[in-house]
């Protein structure tokens, strides 16, 4: 499709533009004090914009800008996500301490900024569009993460951040050179389609640039070798952008994952026949196989050792990375159902938690588990939503993580016999991370003497933690409407016209 | 001396350079120029491709903006090294270790 034509499919992202535009030169108007009121202006641009999403929301597939990015309903699901996302972090925004005292303007248009190069990210189809759009992402993350410009723990996150970020996707970038070289075109298309003609060196260059372009994308789901920046930011950056940071990039970066696979190796987007993956001298699905071990396996026995809650929920994040990596070897239909199901669930769960550490630090606590102590005698209702979040990480029924654990390992033992080691590794995994998952339970119930007063938290307090504890619970015993959406999902752009 | 592989020798030594700066440079600012490297290496390749591979006019395009966004990323990182400066009087990346390694 044309540029002139692509306008009328490209409504979302024209929203978020002058969203961002009215954000930045409104918050020029307001005090240091009223800065924070820049939110309603994002928060009011996002929901038009998912208004926009949901109209569009149709059963045509196609391509915008002459092949720049694909329309599908694929897309339209991510985009649904982070805007899910970025409003409930908004929210959560509002309830933090550290932020207090600071100038809010800006933090919020830099979000609304974010959320236009993820939505970029998740229906880019053309190498140099997905490089701008990871690199939109990853500059503004950047400055979220570094943004206590007083405080040395952020600074030290940004700092790590930055140089993490921008050598991985240097790296990514210089893969991408090469198979812009093989391929003679920066279309994922044209790039699949120049795949099969080559041999002997060409196939190992591609082979090498495949594994560089990896290492871009699996920085961004935060997978092991690559995970390295995860702890340290998660724990150094505001919590409130952690929470941010370890949803929404970690979900497109997902998408990213699934739409470069199966396009450029896979049978032109569709989904898959096996038997493809072959051609290069590299198996991949054995290749992902291992990285989703070694991912969960690494979080998981790391989480164990930590004292800092946000620490600890940092390596969690890491492991939840290698649960969905396990599905992607499976080239199914049903590997990617299985991972878009689990975002959603992950979704509500893992911000979840932090909102349960953000609010526990505004009321004079911390993030070690020592603070935690007697927590839930204090604080009752906190401390029983902070289980069911705690139940739900580690996918004990009837939650909402146990449902999307229960269609990962479905979709990986579905694959045959040879995958079912996999499936068992994630399992001893589970189990591993009941360990760390139920310290908080028992250190907020067992440890600590019980306190005398009784905090119950304010009303919009109490209504984050329900529109997040709610979803939790509810989908874990009545999961059709997600998984109905997600089966309408799962339609990618497949050839090109 | 004018065929594609001298260009993409030079972009794989750039390239190798780059990466040997980013993991041995202790200063933020070598670290910094490491990056750059690769990121121009990348550059190299992309416009090497582009004349001898005849190929379209993607490569310069795509070599274009890797400059503007190698511009930003830039402003951005000395932006957090400065800040790093005024608060830890240092910007040796071994020294800057509040958070539990």
């Amino acid at each position: 499709m044309n540029n002139l034509q692509s306008l009328s499919y490209y409504w979302p992202e024209i929203i978020l533009t002058v969203t961002i535009l009215v954000a930045i030169i409104a918050d020029l108007f307001y005090s240091d004090k009223d800065s924070g009121k820049t939110a309603l202006w994002v928060l009011g641009g996002l929901i038009l914009a998912q208004i926009a999403i949901y109209i569009q929301d149709s059963e045509i597939v196609t391509t915008l800008f002459m092949g720049n990015l694909a329309f599908d309903p694929f897309a339209s699901f991510f985009k649904t996500l982070i805007v899910l996302a970025t409003i409930l972090v908004i929210f959560i925004s509002q309830k933090s301490s550290e932020l207090d005292g600071h100038r809010t303007g800006e933090y919020y248009s830099l979000m609304a900024i974010m959320v236009f190069g993820m939505f970029l990210m998740a229906s880019a189809i053309d190498l140099i569009m997905l490089y701008l759009a990871i690199e939109i992402v990853s500059i503004v993350s950047f400055i979220l993460a570094g943004y206590l410009k007083g405080d040395l723990r952020s600074n030290e996150a940004a700092l790590k951040y930055v140089i993490y970020g921008a050598f991985s996707t240097g790296i990514m970038l210089f893969g991408m050179s090469i198979i812009f070289g093989l391929a003679g075109s920066t279309k994922f298309f044209a790039i699949q389609e120049a795949m099969w003609n080559l041999e002997g060196s060409a196939q190992f260059a591609f082979t090498l640039a495949a594994i560089f372009i990896l290492a871009g994308f699996g920085y961004k789901i935060s997978a092991v070798p690559f995970h390295f920046w995860t702890p340290d930011v998660y724990e150094g950056a505001p919590t409130p952008i952690t929470a941010y940071l370890s949803v929404a990039p970690k979900a497109v970066g997902f998408a990213v994952i699934i739409r470069f696979f199966n396009t450029v190796f896979g049978d032109s987007g569709a989904f898959i026949d096996p038997s493809i993956y072959t051609f290069t001298t590299i198996a991949w699905p054995q290749l992902l196989a291992v990285l989703s071990v070694i991912t969960m396996t690494l979080g998981n026995l790391v989480a164990l050792q930590q004292n800092s809650i946000k620490r600890m929920l940092a390596y969690s994040s890491i492991a939840h990375a290698g649960y969905m990596l396990m599905a992607i070897p499976t080239l199914s239909s049903q590997g990617v159902y299985a991972i878009m199901l689990y975002l959603v669930m992950y979704l509500f769960m893992n911000l979840g938690a932090f909102f349960v550490v953000i609010y526990v630090k505004s009321q004079g606590g911390g993030e070690s588990f020592d603070d935690f102590k007697g927590l839930g005698w204090k604080m009752p209702i906190v401390g029983i939503v902070m289980t069911v979040f705690m139940l739900s990480l580690t996918g004990i029924p009837p939650t909402a993580g146990f449902i999307g654990k229960f269609y990962i390992f479905a979709s990986v033992i579905k694959v045959g016999p040879q995958m079912y080691w996999l499936a068992v590794v994630g399992a001893i995994n589970s189990v591993i991370s009941l360990y760390y998952y139920f310290r908080v339970v028992k250190v907020m119930f067992l440890e600590g003497e019980p306190s005398e007063t009784i905090i119950v938290p304010s009303p919009t307090v109490l209504m984050i933690l329900f529109a997040l504890a709610i979803p939790t619970v509810f989908f874990g015993i009545y999961w059709a409407p997600i998984a109905d959406w997600v089966s309408r999902s799962l339609t990618l752009f497949i050839k090109v016209i | 001396m004018d065929n594609l592989n001298t260009y993409l020798f030079i972009a794989a030594i750039l390239f190798s350079l780059g990466m040997f700066g980013v993991i041995t440079r202790r200063n933020a600012i070598a670290v910094l120029m490491g990056i750059e490297l690769i990121l121009n290496s990348a550059n190299l390749n992309f416009l090497a491709f582009a004349k001898f591979g005849g190929m379209n006019m993607s490569g310069h395009i795509f070599a274009l903006f890797v400059i503007i966004m190698a511009a930003a990323e830039a402003a951005v990182a000395l932006a957090i090294i400065i800040n790093i400066y005024n608060n830890f009087k240092s910007i040796n990346v071994d020294e800057v270790r509040e958070l539990r390694q």
